[in-house]
């Protein structure tokens, strides 16, 4: 195969413009998929994928497309996961491909996170080749969209393809486009071999399936690889390419194509995204540019709801960790939880994943504390800590400065809810850097936002104000200087120290007083009263109280029939079950992730 | 000594609230439900069994005549050992009684009468949907007491709709005013399926005219201090009596001790077996006696039961008593667990005896039984 036969590419779309709609198009118009094979949205093939209508992992398929001009083409989709957790995987993607498909839905336009994800591409001087989606709809505004693109993006888009993917209207012209459009990629079959893995995820016979663009050079069964990043080395057991069903082994790679390894890798640490991959006998010096250590963002407790099944968290840790290089975990204990782990994730919507796949697949049932962002505090001492969980925060007398993460945001939201949006920013204590107007209509604001304020329920709060129209992106900026405190809550007189949080001096009192609240509705009358109090250091600053329990239901046992009454004490040991101990307490699980719903 | 209970499924009405099994019949029916009953204890005959209760309860079980209540507790005293002094009891509606059916039941041999008079207050009557007034009931409990009966027992309900402290006062008020020697007390619960349930579903703001639950623990504290005032002790949970007066057929549930069930849906336990006549009017009839019986229980925890049935009595779990049906020691730290008791004690939720031989619930205890129950039992 000639490399000028192979195209690259992958889709940059907003949840629900059409992304897997269009992916499952191109797939049956290049036949790569037997209908009867055809799953609605092929490339999201796990089950909260779908369901969220969101890709979590990348995944890469290769298609043969017959054209017009009657040459046969090699087209290697990479799908990008679409959330901005995820956005380091999202460059790592795009870094394999020369191409993007941009897809605009006709009727919304353009959305913050494509508008990021598509300056991501153009960064990595990808083609993006525009096509506007959904023109089915009556809401449909095609031309509208094409300008929109042209003005925001600044790339030409009035010939854009106007296609319906769920009608499948016009997909031939965007295939057709793709081969016009997007350049072939270029290398040197003979230079030494560079590989960007751009994902990887474990099999149970081969080990660790590395999917890779060959950018240099060419790589064979039984050449001994060797990563970057790790310095590790393997030998190559199986390579191939992604078809739509299955792995095809082809014996080999060459530079420009797309394929997997296999190399009997029992780690997926070792196999980083972004390294580069090179062959021990025919050694780059130098490794792909891009590459770094992806860093969890948000640490979480996470602990069995019976003590009993911390053994099979483990072990269901480290199953997912094997797909799954992000997600750290350390043992921890915690007087009000017991044995748990706290667990560093990119980002919320990774947590809640992580956590919904632990409930699902491994049918554990688990308390998951608020999450945590990481703080960095210099002691008096001159010593620099970074602080993962509230817990270990350090005594106030000892700090001499602490620094909390700060991003920079990026918000696209119709001009009407400006306001709102800079009050939310303000509120979240967002410090304001500019602001344009795209079009008459739609407006783009940068803010810089403490990550903190944006860990539980920024997103939901940004939503509800902008009756769902504002999109939202950000990335990491670095550390600032901040007033923090650590807030305690106790409970019956003692500190639960997984409900212990940080936060900034001048919203401590408002957060503690909604907590309280928050607390007192959560938790169930009990035979006792129960005060429930917010503490800085030993300072109570709020306080509520769960009266006791007056009445519970009185059974009748009338004509000697005794099994209601049995009934009631088994349904108040059921009951007991979802309860934790805490001293003479009993809580519910659901109140170590009350803290995270304040708003409602 | 074991207890007999009868049950008679009928009503003249079903009440709104509830869900114990009955249905509305005809003579007919009637007439051969009473022969099937019969038969159904004259298989079970057993004279060595003495009996020296018989509780007769429904349903309504005065929606039968008086003489087929006398046939079927006839049957009872030749198929079992009756003992002279036995308490027999009929449970009954005060529109379902006259002066001559009260005279027939205690001629017959019944020495005990419950009345389901529920409030002294006609508005609340009709809320529940009951047939009688007040004024039936007052004739029906003096016609009893002319009858001969001088063991009268009268339901109070608490919470029912639109009741209040007051109108809940005066009911006591008047109904212990009448010559009754025992009171029962329930509070209003809406049970799933009932047709207070429907009615609730379909309007909610039904709901605003029941009593919270603060609400039904006040009242039910201000009854019980108001019946105490009238010389009513409170030996369980729901019930209160005159010195003397206590319901022993009722007391061998909270006991532990054995009774026989006659009729669909009654309970027995007995030769340490909990099982129930599972089947309806129609079938019982059809089946001619032959009892279709499910267990609810086939390995019987009586230290759990005891715990359980025992803590509904004032006077509480005897430890001794405890210990002895504990073989396996499963709850033998209960009382030993003195931080948990201490807890409880210190709430006034439980009371224990000087000796620590005995702990027992206290009033505000009672309305937390449930949740005082399990934590001991765990």
């Amino acid at each position: 195969m000639r490399k000028e036969q192979i195209r690259n590419f992958c889709i940059i779309a907003h949840i629900d413009h059409g992304k897997s709609t269009l992916a499952d198009r191109i797939l049956e118009l290049t036949s790569s998929v037997e209908l009867r094979d055809m799953e609605e949205q092929l490339l999201d093939n796990m089950d909260i994928e779908r369901e969220r209508g969101i890709t979590i992992k990348a995944r890469a398929v290769r298609l043969n497309y017959k054209s017009k001009n009657g040459e046969t083409y090699v087209f290697n989709l990479i799908d990008t996961p679409g959330h901005v957790d995820f956005n380091y995987e999202v460059s790592r993607s795009l870094a394999a491909c020369e191409g993007a498909i941009l897809v605009v839905d006709a009727s919304q336009g353009i959305e913050a996170q494509t508008l990021a994800n598509t300056y991501l591409a153009i960064e990595h001087d990808l083609e993006v080749l525009p096509v506007v989606n959904k023109i089915d709809l009556p809401s449909a505004d095609p031309q509208n969209a094409c300008e929109e693109i042209e003005n925001v993006i600044g790339i030409p888009a009035l010939d854009a393809p106007r296609i319906s993917a769920k009608m499948g209207t016009n997909i031939e012209e965007v295939l057709e486009r793709v081969i016009t459009d997007i350049p072939a990629p270029k290398g040197d079959d003979n230079a030494p071999l560079k590989a960007l893995i751009f994902d990887s995820y474990y099999d149970q016979y081969k080990g660790v399936i590395i999917f890779v663009r060959v950018k240099e050079g060419t790589l064979k069964v039984g050449d001994t690889i060797k990563l970057f990043a790790t310095g590790a080395e393997f030998q190559t057991v199986e390579i191939g390419y992604m078809g739509a069903t299955s792995l095809v082994p082809s014996g080999k790679l060459r530079s420009g194509e797309v394929g997997y390894i296999a190399a009997s890798i029992k780690d997926i640490g070792d196999t980083r995204v972004g390294d580069t991959v090179t062959s021990v006998e025919h050694t780059c010096s130098e490794p792909l540019e891009g590459y770094k250590k992806v860093n969890p963002m948000v640490y979480s407790g996470i602990y069995p709801a019976d003590g009993a099944k911390y053994p099979d968290l483990r072990d269901a840790l480290e199953k997912l960790r094997l797909n799954d290089a992000s997600l750290s975990f350390e043992p921890e204990t915690s007087i009000a939880l017991g044995f748990g782990f706290r667990c560093g994730f990119l980002g919320l919507l990774h947590m809640e994943i992580i956590a919904e796949r632990l409930e699902r697949e491994y049918n554990l049932d688990l308390i998951t504390t608020a999450p945590s962002v990481i703080y960095k505090v210099t002691m008096t001492n001159g010593e620099v800590l970074y602080i993962d969980n509230p817990t270990n925060y350090p005594d106030p007398g000892l700090i001499a400065s602490a620094e909390e993460p700060v991003v920079s945001s990026n918000i696209l939201t119709p001009s009407e809810f400006v306001g709102n949006i800079m009050e939310l920013c303000q509120d979240r204590r967002g410090t304001f850097k500019d602001m344009k107007y795209l079009d008459e209509t739609r407006v783009e604001l940068h803010y810089e936002l403490p990550l903190n304020e944006i860990v539980y329920d920024f997103f939901d709060a940004l939503k509800s104000r902008t009756r769902g129209y504002a999109s939202f992106d950000y990335e990491m900026k670095g550390y600032r200087v901040s007033k923090l405190v650590k807030l305690d809550i106790l409970l019956n007189g003692e500190v639960v120290d997984a409900l212990s949080f940080i936060v900034h001096t001048d919203k401590a009192y408002a957060r503690g007083r909604r907590i309280c609240e928050k607390l007192k509705e959560t938790i169930p009358r009990q035979l006792f009263e129960v005060p429930v109090q917010a503490a800085i250091g030993g300072k109570i600053i709020a306080r509520e109280t769960v009266k006791a329990l007056r009445k519970d239901v009185l059974a009748k046992c009338y004509g000697g029939d005794i099994t209601r009454k049995k009934k009631l004490l088994e349904k108040q040991k059921e009951g007991k079950k979802k309860m934790r101990q805490l001293g003479s307490v009993e809580v519910p699980q659901e109140a170590f992730m009350s803290v995270l719903k304040l708003d409602e | 000594m074991c207890g007999i209970y009868i049950h008679i499924p009928f009503c003249k009405r079903k009440c709104i609230y509830c869900d114990f099994y009955s249905v509305c019949g005809d003579d007919n029916l009637y007439s051969d439900f009473v022969s099937a009953l019969n038969r159904s204890i004259e298989r079970r005959k057993d004279k060595r069994i003495a009996v020296d209760t018989v509780y007769f309860g429904g349903g309504t079980p005065t929606v039968l005549k008086s003489s087929q209540l006398a046939l079927i507790l006839n049957t009872v005293k030749n198929c079992f050992d009756v003992t002279p002094n036995a308490e027999i009891t009929v449970e009954s509606n005060p529109c379902t009684v006259t002066a001559e059916s009260l005279s027939g039941l205690f001629n017959s041999g019944f020495n005990r009468i419950s009345f389901g008079i529920q409030s002294a207050n006609d508005d609340e009557l009709s809320a529940l949907s009951r047939l009688h007034n007040y004024k039936q009931a007052r004739e029906a409990v003096l016609n009893a007491k002319k009858a001969g009966f001088t063991n009268i027992s009268a339901d109070i309900m608490i919470g029912i709709l639109n009741q209040t402290r007051q109108s809940l006062a005066d009911s006591i008020e008047k109904i212990t005013s009448l010559p009754v020697s025992h009171i029962s007390a329930y509070m209003l619960k809406v049970e799933e399926n009932t047709p207070l349930d429907e009615m609730i579903k379909t309007d909610g703001s039904i709901l605003k005219s029941i009593a919270d639950d603060d609400e039904m623990s006040d009242r039910y504290l201000l009854m019980c201090r108001l019946l105490e005032e009238k010389g009513f002790l409170h030996y369980e949970i729901s019930n209160f009596a005159k010195s003397g007066f206590e319901s022993r057929h009722n007391l061998k549930y909270w006991r532990c001790e054995e009774y026989l069930g006659f009729g669909p849906h009654a309970h027995s336990y007995i030769d340490n077996k909990r099982y129930f006549e599972d089947c309806d009017v129609f079938t019982f009839i059809k089946r001619k006696g032959y009892p279709k019986i499910t267990y609810t229980d086939t390995d019987v925890d009586k230290a759990k039961e005891y715990i359980m049935l025992s803590l509904r009595l004032a006077k509480g779990l005897d430890t001794d008593r405890l210990a002895g049906l504990d073989n396996e020691g499963r709850y033998g730290n209960i009382v030993s667990n003195a931080i948990e008791i201490n807890r409880l004690a210190d709430e006034r939720l439980i009371n224990i005896s000087q000796n620590g031989k005995h702990l027992s619930l206290t009033e505000r205890g009672f309305l937390v039984s449930n949740t005082v129950i399990s934590r001991l039992l765990n």
